[in-house]
């Protein structure tokens, strides 16, 4: 580029960039599949929304919390909002109410998606037969990991998270998944 | 002269007392009249100030009774502290004129009364479900509907604002956005749900809307067993479990006329007051992460997470706890425990001062919470508020002092009161509340009670594991106790306990059988609730948010 008094300033050196670039490419050879490069991607960077309703709510707060820190496994960010999140945490009873709710937050979620119910309740209603208590979450959307406890300690929540990771990185989604279709799909 | 008579010449004088009747049943006075009279009575009790608390309004349902349900109003008086339960027959059909022109209060109560029950309050102005889903049909409560028969939802409910007299809630005003925050929303708590309508940021009117964790434990709790129910307590407010087991097990002992040794007492008292903190410490941390503070709740949890390892020590679990039996405790306290509540404590009072100094001191918390939303003493009396709300609004009230249980008038505290009532107020009650639980804790931990953890009455607690598996006698006693059940005699209770939000009352009827016949809670964060369109109103949709953060609304208890 010539400047207002005609001398030519320098130029960035392109050989040199491209003489980088090549250097580098030589020096790291991903040796591995695809699809296995973006499970292990996916698996270190999950993204929870907690959908916390009830105690274990605050024993998932635990789980963020400074003792146990979830963070420590790359689950970092949470998000409550659906569209940015991967990993649906389930965590608390789920009432006939509220079953509608959890349908559409977890429609909203954009693929690959993953849900670990947390708790007895989530996962079956827990202790409460009971004629407002949906008897389980995986009664209306699929579910990949069930954790057990009432509430889970936070050591059995960061289990799960890890047995999720697990599945992830060995393609081993639960096979019902695809075919989930909401059950309201009827009524709408 | 007792205080029943009091009230039995009082009345004499203005109605006809003919067909009243005047009981005094397991220390609570109790009057029942016709379903005429209430209303002249409550207003009477109301306007000559001897009660000043509606604390609860529900029913009960004998159904092969001819008039089958029980209206049972329970008053409170907070000069002297006393208690009245006022009780109606009321058949199927029939109506009884509704509170809410005396007391506010009554509003959510009724609705209750009038979902669970289907009992008819002529003269509400939105009488319409509250706890069950929209769809739902019938009365669970009635003892004919079955405990597991679940009635599914399929579609959730829209925006709507019925909650407002003469108008029609259904039909929105175009020149206002309506906006709907929860359940499940970055902004709101978990299960709550709030429908706004805004005239740019202020809001218009408000509807919240709840029943989102119905998790039916008053049914629950006709179904099992007594001692049973105490896990089911834990589940009412999680953020504090072992105040709602200290106040269940408390009523069935005053059901049974027992007395519990002092050692229990020691450890009810310390683990209540331990829960208080850990509750202040998600109601002022969780407060802060509303209005975008969110170190101060990675600050706080560090104490919480230390009270839960103490938990931990006591009985192996951490958030519920379900540590307390009818007649005392599980089991004994295990070594050095109360050492290590007082080095916690040591820890805990610098710490408290450290949070008054990042939340309360903060510049920005300040401006966002002075003022914001005040409620005098009047209003908050109306509504039936209890605990640091109330005191936050000036009303020096609290049940450690005014119906002390427990030994708590032996103990050196004082309980803090504000003056105007908004949310900067509350925070600095709840803060305060904090360090005197840990003075609380501090003198009975110095020097802890010896002896017995539990009366060992055969018919009420079970053996030692060491007589059940070592001699015949024990064995056999925890095989009865098993299955028969522990017995109270036939009659009912009503006893409260200053819980971490407020009066947490349990109402409690025994038939002789070994599962309650009715056991109703009085949720403190009820009643403070439905106040919540009235204060918000004019103020800004960012001040509603503070202000449910500062109300500290268990869902689990909010809507059992
Ligand atoms: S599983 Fe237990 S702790 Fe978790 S929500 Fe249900 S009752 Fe609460």
């Amino acid at each position: 580029m010539n400047s207002a008094d005609g001398s030519v300033l320098a130029k960035p050196d392109q050989s040199l960039a491209t003489q980088s670039l090549d250097d580098m490419s030589r020096a790291y050879a991903f040796t591995t599949r695809l699809d296995d490069l973006v499970a292990w991607g996916r698996k270190n960077s999950l993204w929870p929304m907690p959908y916390g309703t009830a105690c274990c709510g605050i024993e998932l707060m635990s789980v963020m919390g400074p003792r146990y820190d979830l963070a420590r496994f790359g689950a970092e960010v949470v998000r409550f909002s659906p569209r940015q999140a991967d990993l649906l945490l389930v965590a608390g009873t789920i009432t006939e109410k509220m079953a509608p709710v959890l349908v559409r937050i977890y429609e909203q979620m954009l693929d690959p998606k993953y849900v670990i119910s947390m708790g007895a309740c989530a996962s079956s209603g827990g202790f409460y037969r009971a004629y407002h208590v949906l008897q389980g979450c995986d009664k209306v959307i699929p579910v990949d990991v069930y954790v057990p406890g009432c509430p889970p300690t936070p050591e059995a929540v960061l289990d799960g998270v890890m047995a999720l990771q697990r599945m992830i990185a060995k393609h081993t989604p639960r096979p019902w998944k695809d075919q989930w279709k909401s059950p309201y799909e009827q009524t709408r | 002269m007792s205080k029943l008579d009091n009230i039995k010449t009082d009345l004499a004088s203005k109605f006809n007392t003919a067909n009243y009747k005047f009981v005094h049943a397991f220390g609570d006075d109790v009057l029942e009249i016709p379903k005429e009279d209430i209303l002249p009575v409550l207003r009477h009790f109301k306007a000559s100030q001897r009660f000043d608390f509606l604390m609860d309004i529900c029913g009960v349902d004998y159904p092969t009774r001819q008039k089958r349900f029980d209206v049972v109003y329970h008053l409170f008086s907070s000069k002297d502290g006393s208690r009245l339960r006022i009780k109606c027959q009321l058949a199927e059909n029939d109506w009884i004129d509704s509170a809410i022109n005396t007391w506010v209060g009554a509003d959510w109560f009724e609705r209750e009364a009038y979902d669970m029950f289907g009992i008819k309050f002529n003269g509400h102005p939105n009488l319409r479900k509250i706890l069950t889903h929209h769809q739902f049909v019938g009365h669970p409560l009635r003892k004919d509907y079955e405990a597991d028969a679940q009635q599914h939802c399929t579609e959730p409910l829209p925006i709507h604002f019925n909650n407002e007299p003469g108008v029609d809630g259904s039909i929105l005003n175009d020149r206002y956005v309506p906006l709907n925050i929860g359940p499940s929303h970055p902004a709101m708590h978990g299960t709550l749900r709030v429908m706004v309508e805004l005239d740019g940021e202020t809001i218009v009117r408000a509807n919240p809307e709840i029943g989102y964790l119905h998790r039916c434990f008053e049914k629950m709790a006709e179904t099992h067993p007594y001692n049973q129910v105490i896990p089911y307590t834990d589940r009412l407010n999680y953020c504090s479990a072992p105040m709602n087991n200290v106040g269940y097990c408390k009523a069935v002992e005053r059901l049974l006329g027992v007395e519990i040794p002092p050692k229990a007492q020691a450890m009810r008292v310390v683990l209540a007051e331990l829960s208080r903190i850990i509750d202040h410490i998600i109601a002022v941390g969780t407060g802060g992460v509303d209005l975008g503070a969110l170190s101060a709740f990675f600050h706080l949890f560090t104490y919480r997470e230390k009270v839960y390892t103490l938990f931990e020590k006591l009985c192996g679990s951490r958030l519920t706890v379900a540590m307390t039996r009818v007649g005392g405790m599980a089991q004994d306290t295990p070594e050095g425990w109360f050492d290590d509540v007082l080095a916690f404590c040591k820890d805990m009072r610098g710490q408290v001062d450290e949070i008054s100094r990042l939340m309360l001191d903060n510049k920005i918390f300040i401006k966002r919470t002075q003022g914001v939303c005040p409620v005098t003493a009047t209003e908050a009396v109306q509504w039936g508020y209890t605990g640091p709300l109330l005191r936050a609004s000036g009303v020096n009230l609290d049940l450690r002092k005014a119906t002390p249980y427990y030994g708590y008038d032996a103990l050196n505290f004082d309980v803090p009161v504000g003056t105007s009532g908004d949310i900067y107020d509350r925070y600095l009650v709840r803060i305060e509340e904090m360090k005197q639980s840990i003075r609380i804790i501090e003198q009975i931990c110095k020097n802890p009670p010896s002896g017995d953890y539990t009366i060992r009455d055969k018919g009420i607690v079970l053996p030692e594991k060491k007589d059940v598996y070592g001699n015949i006698e024990g064995l056999m006693n925890h095989f009865m106790l098993i299955i028969k059940g522990l017995r109270p005699p036939a009659g009912e209770v009503y006893d409260a306990t200053e819980a971490a939000n407020g009066e947490l009352g349990f109402y409690l009827i025994s038939d002789g059988s070994a599962n309650p016949y009715r056991l109703k809670v009085r949720p403190p964060c009820f009643a403070i609730y439905q106040s919540f369109p009235s204060v918000v109103k004019g103020a800004m949709i960012a001040d509603a948010i503070a202000t449910v953060a500062s109300m500290n609304l268990i869902a689990g208890e909010l809507d059992r």
